[in-house]
This record gives C-alpha cells, sequence and structure tokens, in this order.
C-alpha cells in the first residue's frame, strides 16, 4: 500500500496540442493518502478516466509524474503497479468455479494451495460469497459476478489500490445500493486505498470520504460529500451534485454587498474587496434547499409546483430568472410569494468560482 | 382517446405473466406504469400496442375493439429502454423519418424537427450520424423520432433509465409538457417511485403482474389501498414492521409504542412508515428511538441512513447531507401521526 502522489499531471490525445481544449486533463497536482476511500466524478468527457488510466498505468501523461510512496512509476506498466482494477463489466471465467475465479490470481502467483484456500475463504467471507463458493461462476447474476471481479483484486495482498470503473453499471437498480453500500463497508474493513471513477453522484458521495469533481478537463473541487453540499466551489458542483441542482442568480456587486433584484443578499463569504468594479460575472449560488417563503423576501411569480411525494419542487420567476426551493409536506405557497435565502448556504460566485478562492 | 384493457390476461407457455387486467387510460392522459424489473410492465406495454395478443381479453382503442388489429395498422409511436436509429440516416433524418412516411412536406418537416431537436438538446448534432454520438445522445435521437409524429398512443418503456440523471432530471420535467398540448394518450413505464411522481398524471402500480391500484399519481402515493402498492410506491422502501394493537396503544415487538389511532381494532397489524416520516433527531415530531447506524447512503441532496432497532431495520431519509458514522448509536424521531395499518390481507385499515 502506498499514498498516491500526482505531480503537475497532464493529457493530450494530440501529438502537439495547442489550445485549451486540446488537454483531455488539464495540469493537476493531487494526494491521495494511504488507506483513502476516493472517487473521481464527472459527466462524460470531463477527464476521469483519462485520469484514471493515467494512474493505473494503461495510459503514459503528455507531462508530469506518478508516485507511488516515493517511488516514481509515471513509466512503469500497468502490471508491475501493483493494482487491481473492477470495470464496468464483469471479468470472470465463466467456467471456473467461483472458488477457482478467486483463488486465479493467487496460484498464478505462485501462492501454497493451503494459503490460497485460506485466503479465498477470507474474501469470500467479506463478500457473502460463501454459499456460492462451488457454484460455477456463469451462473451468478450480474451482481454476483461483479463481486467475484472485485474479489479478485482484494484476494491479493501486495495491491497498491484498487480502482473502480463505474463498477455497478451494469446491476440492476434494486441491487445497486447493496452494492454500493458493501463497498463502503469493505473499504472501511480493509482500510486500502480505493479510487472510484463514476458519473453518478450517489455512486460517488456514498462511497467516498473525498469527492473529486472532474469538469472539462479540469477538477473543480475535491472535497467531504458536506462540503460538495453545502459550500460549492464552483456553480458547476452546484449544479452538478443536488437535484435538483443550485440556483444560479445572476447579481451585481455593489457597494461590496451582492444585489439580486434590487435587493442587498446576505451570503456566506464575503465579496472581495477585487470584484465589483468591471471584475468579472457575479451570480448567487443558493441551494432548493435553502429557499423559503418569507414575508419580507423577494417577490416572485411560482410557475410550477411538482409534488415529488416527500416535498413539492416549487419553480418561481423573479424577473426573468427562474428560482426554484423544495416545500415540505403540508406546508402551503402563499397567494403574495416571496423568498428568502438562508445566509449560511448562500454563496457569490464571480466567473463560476467562488469568490475569495483562488481558481484552479 | 381512451385506451382499456378488459379482462386482458397474457400467459406464455402456461406462465401467466398478467393477470386478469381492468384498466381503462384517460384519453390524452399522461399515464404511468410503475413496478419493478419483471413486474410486467413491458409486457402490458406490448399488449397495449399489439406487439403481444392477450391470451384472454380485449384492448380497446377510442371506443374500438382493437385486439386483433396488427400494431402496423395502430397509430402508435414507442420508445424502449434499447434505443434503435437507423444508422445510415443523418439525425435529422432519424427524427423525421416517420414525417417523411407521413407525407409531410419540407417546411413542416423542418420546424418539428427543429423544435424537437432543440427540446432534446440534439440541435449540434443534426448533421452527425447516429454513430458519431454518446450513447445518451443516441437515445435522445430515438427518443426524438417517437415524438416527432402525432401518434394517438405514446408507449414510453423506461427511455430515460439510460441517460445520465442530470439529463434524466431535465427530460422528465419536459416530457409532461410535450405532452401537455396534444391529444395523445401516452403510456409511461419505470421502476422510480420519484420518477412517477414528478411525471404526475395518473399512475398504475403493477406487482407481479397484477395491477394493485390506477389513479392520480399523488393520491396512489398518499393513500395506497393495500401494502403491496405502498411497497411498489416507495424508494428507498417503506419502513414495515409488525405491530400489536391493545387497547389505547400500538406496540412494537421491541416495546416502543405510541397511541394507536381511533378507528383500529385491537389486534395485529403491519405498520408501514415511508424514510422520510422517519427523521433524524432533531424535529420533535413523533416517537423518538435510538438505533445503531448500519449505513449511511449520501445522494446529491438528501441522506439515506439504514439503522437497526430492537432486530429491525429502518430507514430514514432526510434532506440535506449528513455524515453518520456507520456503527455507532443515533437518535430518531419516527413520525407516527403518517402511519399507515394494515390487516392480514394487506388491506389498508388505517
Amino acid at each position: 500500500m502506498a499514498r498516491i502522489r500526482l505531480e503537475r499531471v497532464a493529457h493530450s490525445y494530440l501529438a502537439s496540442p495547442r489550445r485549451e481544449a486540446d488537454w483531455a486533463l488539464k495540469e493537476i497536482d493531487m494526494e491521495w493518502a494511504d488507506g483513502g476511500a476516493y472517487a473521481l466524478l464527472g459527466p462524460s468527457g470531463c477527464g476521469k478516466t483519462t485520469l484514471l488510466n493515467i494512474v493505473s498505468g494503461l495510459l503514459q501523461p503528455t507531462s508530469g509524474r506518478i508516485l507511488f510512496g516515493e517511488r516514481d512509476v509515471t513509466a512503469t506498466p500497468p502490471d508491475r503497479r501493483n493494482i487491481a482494477q473492477v470495470f464496468q463489466f464483469p471479468v470472470v471465467y465463466d467456467t471456473m468455479s467461483v472458488h477457482d475465479n478467486l483463488a486465479f490470481p493467487l496460484r498464478n502467483r505462485g501462492m501454497a494451495e493451503a494459503e490460497v484456500r485460506a485466503r479465498v475463504r477470507d474474501i469470500a467471507a467479506l463478500l457473502d460469497l460463501e454459499p456460492v463458493l462451488g457454484t460455477r461462476a456463469t451462473n451468478l447474476s450480474a451482481d454476483g459476478k461483479q463481486k467475484i471481479s472485485l474479489g479478485r483484486g482484494l484476494a491479493r495482498a501486495d495491491v497498491n489500490v484498487i480502482m473502480f470503473d463505474e463498477p455497478l453499471t451494469v446491476i440492476d437498480p434494486h441491487l445497486k445500493w447493496r452494492l454500493r453500500s458493501k463497498l463502503k463497508e469493505l473499504h472501511q474493513r480493509i482500510g486500502l486505498t480505493m479510487v472510484y471513477v463514476t458519473h453518478d453522484q450517489t455512486e460517488a458521495m456514498t462511497f467516498a470520504d473525498q469527492v473529486v469533481v472532474m469538469h472539462e478537463g479540469a477538477v473543480v473541487q475535491v472535497g467531504t460529500p458536506v462540503e460538495l453540499f453545502e459550500r460549492p466551489r464552483h456553480t458547476f458542483v452546484g449544479h452538478f451534485i443536488g437535484s435538483p441542482g443550485m440556483n444560479i442568480l445572476p447579481c451585481e456587486v455593489r457597494d461590496g454587498a451582492a444585489r439580486f433584484a434590487g435587493r442587498a443578499v446576505a451570503t456566506a463569504n464575503a465579496p472581495g474587496a477585487a470584484i465589483g468594479r468591471g471584475g468579472g460575472r457575479a451570480e448567487l449560488g443558493v441551494r432548493p434547499e435553502f429557499v423559503r417563503f418569507a414575508a419580507d423576501g423577494i417577490p416572485v411569480e411560482v410557475t410550477r409546483v411538482a409534488d415529488a411525494g416527500r416535498h413539492r419542487i416549487v419553480e418561481a420567476r423573479a424577473g426573468e430568472t427562474p428560482i426554484r426551493l423544495l416545500l415540505g409536506e403540508g406546508e402551503a405557497v402563499p397567494a403574495d410569494a416571496r423568498l428568502g435565502f438562508d445566509p449560511r448556504f448562500t454563496h457569490l460566485y464571480v466567473d463560476g468560482w467562488l469568490a475569495g478562492e483562488a481558481t484552479a | 382517446m381512451t385506451l382499456a384493457l378488459k379482462g386482458v390476461v397474457h400467459r406464455v407457455a402456461g406462465r401467466t405473466h398478467i393477470h386478469q387486467t381492468d384498466l381503462e387510460l384517460e384519453a390524452g392522459g399522461f399515464n404511468v406504469l410503475l413496478g419493478t424489473t419483471l413486474a410486467g410492465k413491458t409486457t402490458l406495454m406490448q399488449l397495449m400496442a399489439g406487439l403481444a395478443a392477450p391470451s384472454a381479453g380485449q384492448v380497446w382503442f377510442g371506443g374500438r375493439d382493437v385486439t386483433r388489429v396488427p400494431v402496423q395498422k395502430r397509430n402508435v409511436s414507442m420508445v424502449f429502454q434499447q434505443f434503435i436509429n437507423y444508422p445510415n440516416f443523418s439525425v435529422y433524418e432519424n427524427i423525421a423519418s416517420p414525417l417523411r412516411v407521413a407525407g409531410e412536406l419540407d417546411a413542416a418537416v423542418r420546424l418539428r424537427v427543429g423544435k424537437i431537436a432543440e427540446l432534446l438538446q440534439l440541435t449540434p448534432f443534426l448533421d452527425r450520424r447516429p454513430a458519431e454520438l454518446s450513447g445518451g445522445q443516441q437515445q435522445r435521437t430515438a427518443l426524438a423520432r417517437a415524438l416527432a409524429k402525432d401518434a394517438e398512443l405514446v408507449l414510453l418503456d423506461e427511455p430515460l433509465a439510460n441517460l445520465d440523471y442530470k439529463l434524466r432530471e431535465g427530460l422528465r420535467e419536459e416530457l409532461p409538457r410535450l405532452f401537455a398540448g396534444r391529444n395523445s394518450t401516452v403510456v409511461y413505464a419505470t421502476s422510480e417511485p420519484y420518477e412517477a411522481l414528478l411525471l404526475g398524471g395518473s399512475t398504475a402500480t403493477l406487482h407481479e403482474g397484477r395491477v394493485t391500484q390506477y389513479g392520480p399519481t399523488g393520491e396512489v402515493y398518499r393513500a395506497p389501498v393495500d401494502l403491496l402498492t405502498a411497497q411498489v410506491f416507495s424508494d428507498p422502501p417503506i419502513n414495515v414492521a409488525r405491530v400489536e394493537k391493545r387497547g389505547e396503544r400500538v406496540a412494537l415487538p421491541g416495546g416502543v409504542g405510541w397511541p394507536a389511532p381511533r378507528s383500529l381494532a385491537d389486534g395485529d397489524y403491519t405498520v408501514g412508515l415511508r424514510p422520510h416520516h422517519v427523521a433524524p433527531a432533531g424535529a420533535g415530531r413523533g416517537v423518538a428511538v435510538q438505533g445503531r447506524v448500519l449505513i449511511a447512503e449520501i445522494t446529491g441532496s438528501e441522506s439515506v441512513v439504514h439503522f437497526e432497532l430492537d432486530g429491525l431495520t429502518w430507514v430514514s431519509l432526510s434532506r440535506g447531507i449528513h455524515a453518520f458514522p456507520v456503527g455507532e448509536s443515533a437518535r430518531f424521531e419516527l413520525d407516527v401521526a403518517r402511519a399507515m395499518y394494515f390487516g392480514a390481507d394487506g388491506a389498508r385499515v388505517g
């Protein structure tokens, strides 16, 4: 096991990248602690798979270094990095039993048979595969097969990191949460570094202690699920995480205060001194969870109320700007609708970035 | 037009896939079929479309028995979870194809394709071939084609299941609006209760080949007639436990109890409590309990916690993202005023 460090790693699939857009992965610096659970989260094309392939060694970065502990592995081929990978589609030997599937990587390395048996038993216990050890892999359901893929990764004791590439894609929705929780539990029990690539916020937020949110080849935020929810560093994070996403409202900054719909709006972050005088596009970000009907608030027109069962999603408009809020069961939409924002969770963004924070 | 299934049964090789079903879908309405995988949603849609013939019973459409009318002779458009496009046509021609078949003029085709493409965010890709698109874009192309013509019956079988959730979020909102101004009767199959709610309209809940309830979506959700309906229409799964009602109290096997609803006779019942009616302590609503956290699941904007209480697993869903340390004890509140009670046969009794 080892700490993993990426130093100024960047990648372009073009021979001579010129423009910003030519880089699939813009220069990043990152450190993954030994034993941590990380998720790389972003929409397709955001660079997360490129980053994963660079760490696993399937791809040589255009520039930068990768270190496992103190060892520079930038030029080390994948099979010598001691990485276990679990892919979208389970990779199993259909004709072998579950036991032999799990034993395969161990026997390959010449482990004594008694030791193989003990190790396979441990892994099977971890993954609830004991009852099917004698079953042929081909007879298992998709989630069972994916557990075997996972188990083979875990079987080896010398693994530096386990990487998951959208591992739940082929799993039935009703079984997804079980496997998702199993992975989390597994991480807590064995303490191996795990990196999980996904476009699904629930998978990322549930699994990881630290979520790396990527957008257009760049890392826009690294944070705990609570941080991503309560204090998105970039409007993309606010939009991408959460359903419905964060409201992003064009605003002005005057005399050191954010103004929206003709009123000063209190924010959690202070507008930097530099902005307000022709310095960038200013926006307020506030999640629907933190918008309330308030008698002294901003007048709005309610355009639609969608019943989502546990809450209603209210769509309102302040002038031309749409604003959403959540309404609990039994809460009414007032006739004279006015909205207030919770200042602890209302943030000012300049050119997409949380004001007062250095950009990436 | 009204679509009616009258005593429809579907059997394959001696196995009954759809038990006797009577269902009348509102003309021009947006109807949701809600059920898990293998509940019979796809089979029911095939029967509606004429892709499968019922073993017994009839299918009526617009006051006409269409049971024996083949699918080609019905004005039906369909979208399935696995999308199909014409590989040699551009996206534009893919979307335009049903309009061309219908003999629409070029100007009308352009207008319609333009509008649908805009809605499905396909405008930049109109000149491309399907193979040059991402999976999501290919699926949107197939969806656009199905929406291009004004079919009397539109069947959508989990059309958003393979799309990423941000796109799904937008389309889920747009779809009912898109059909609102048209006369098509829409049937939309989904396995996701939350999606059914947001789509609105009417919902039929389906369980193992039987329609358990049909009515306005919000009503089926809030007033399920039986336990199966409540279970089908709850994600995360509704909390279910045995309770005993004696005198003025109902109690769980572990002893946690609360005042009984007046309408309930003494006896044993199953209580159902939706996960969002089990909240982390704080609101002061309902019965306070202490549980051991087993699993914490975090969506983008909600926290789902599984905890153990007297040997039973309960699920709590709360707004916002909260950290719950797994294995540790935490306090929750059961909002028992919202509890539903079911009798031995599963029928709702309180």
